[in-house]
């Protein structure tokens, strides 16, 4: 079942691409933290996937932080192998922690459905926005920058304009 | 002219690439008959050497041959548009040339 609104955000201490372990304490110093579901397998990741850097990268040094989390089933879809994240992070430049929840823990403790889909933090780690990233995977037809808008709300103090918006993408692939 | 449509409904996309396909046709003033299966294990997928939702052949060839040969699997298909990005469905184009 997925996390409600205001729920305080469930732990994880899990591998990454980089070879290291990382642990939910890690991103203490970021003001809003949007933990992702993704993989690589999937064509909507595939196509959100510029605007997670582009993310990042604009709003990395203001508080915000972005961890994508792939918890797909690697023995049904060897696409998304963590060997799989490590070359995908790797040429796709990500600048953003991939992170691999083998065993689905962390996938059950959120209950994700889809990839991508959004859970956005505020500092006090309450869930204040679930859902998609925008309004479009066409990168040219998007009219609604979701979590663009929640983040930069959150770190100016303010509540997201948004707080739900349905996640539009492939099924996360259970075990 | 024989047209398959396979889905899996799992992924969110056939819906899109159906009325693409409709449109296509409609256009062409094709009236065809569209053969629609949903494929729901990956028994079945194996079986119908389905690559991913949507599949759709034309007289049993693929719209997009590049891609056709991928391992079989209940996921959603990754075409490509002619600048190479990603997209769920394929092209208007690829219909298009396929229904030619």
């Amino acid at each position: 079942m997925t996390i409600a609104l205001a729920t305080e955000a469930p732990t994880f201490d899990l591998p990454g691409v980089d070879g290291r372990q990382h642990s939910f304490g890690d991103y203490a110093d970021t003001t809003a933290l949007a933990v992702v579901w993704s993989c690589n397998h999937c064509p909507y990741v595939q196509a959100w996937e510029g605007r997670m850097i582009e993310l990042q990268r604009e709003f990395g040094d203001g508080g915000f932080g972005l961890v994508a989390i792939n918890s797909n089933d690697a023995d049904a879809y060897p696409e998304d192998s963590f060997e799989a994240m490590q070359a995908r992070a790797e040429g796709q430049g990500f600048n953003f922690d991939y992170l691999y929840d083998e065993d689905q823990s962390v996938l059950n403790a959120y209950g994700a459905e889809r990839t991508p889909e959004v859970f956005l933090f505020d500092g006090d780690r309450r869930l204040v926005y679930h859902g998609a990233i925008d309004d479009s995977r066409e990168e040219d037809g998007v009219s609604q920058q979701y979590l663009r808008d929640a983040l930069a709300a959150v770190l100016s103090g303010q509540e997201p304009p948004l707080s739900e918006t349905p996640a539009v993408g492939c099924t996360v692939k259970w075990k | 002219m024989e047209i398959e449509f396979l889905f899996w409904d799992g992924c969110p996309s056939h819906p899109e690439a159906r009325q693409l396909l409709d449109d296509v046709l409609a256009e062409r003033g094709l009236d065809v008959a569209v053969k629609v299966r949903e494929v729901y294990t990956q028994a079945e997928a194996e079986e119908l050497r389905f690559p991913g939702s949507p599949t759709i052949r034309v007289d049993g060839k693929d719209v997009d041959p590049g891609s056709a040969s991928a391992r079989p699997a209940l996921n959603c298909r990754i075409y490509r548009k002619p600048d190479g990005r990603p997209s769920p469905v394929p092209t208007r184009e690829q219909l298009e040339a396929a229904l030619s």
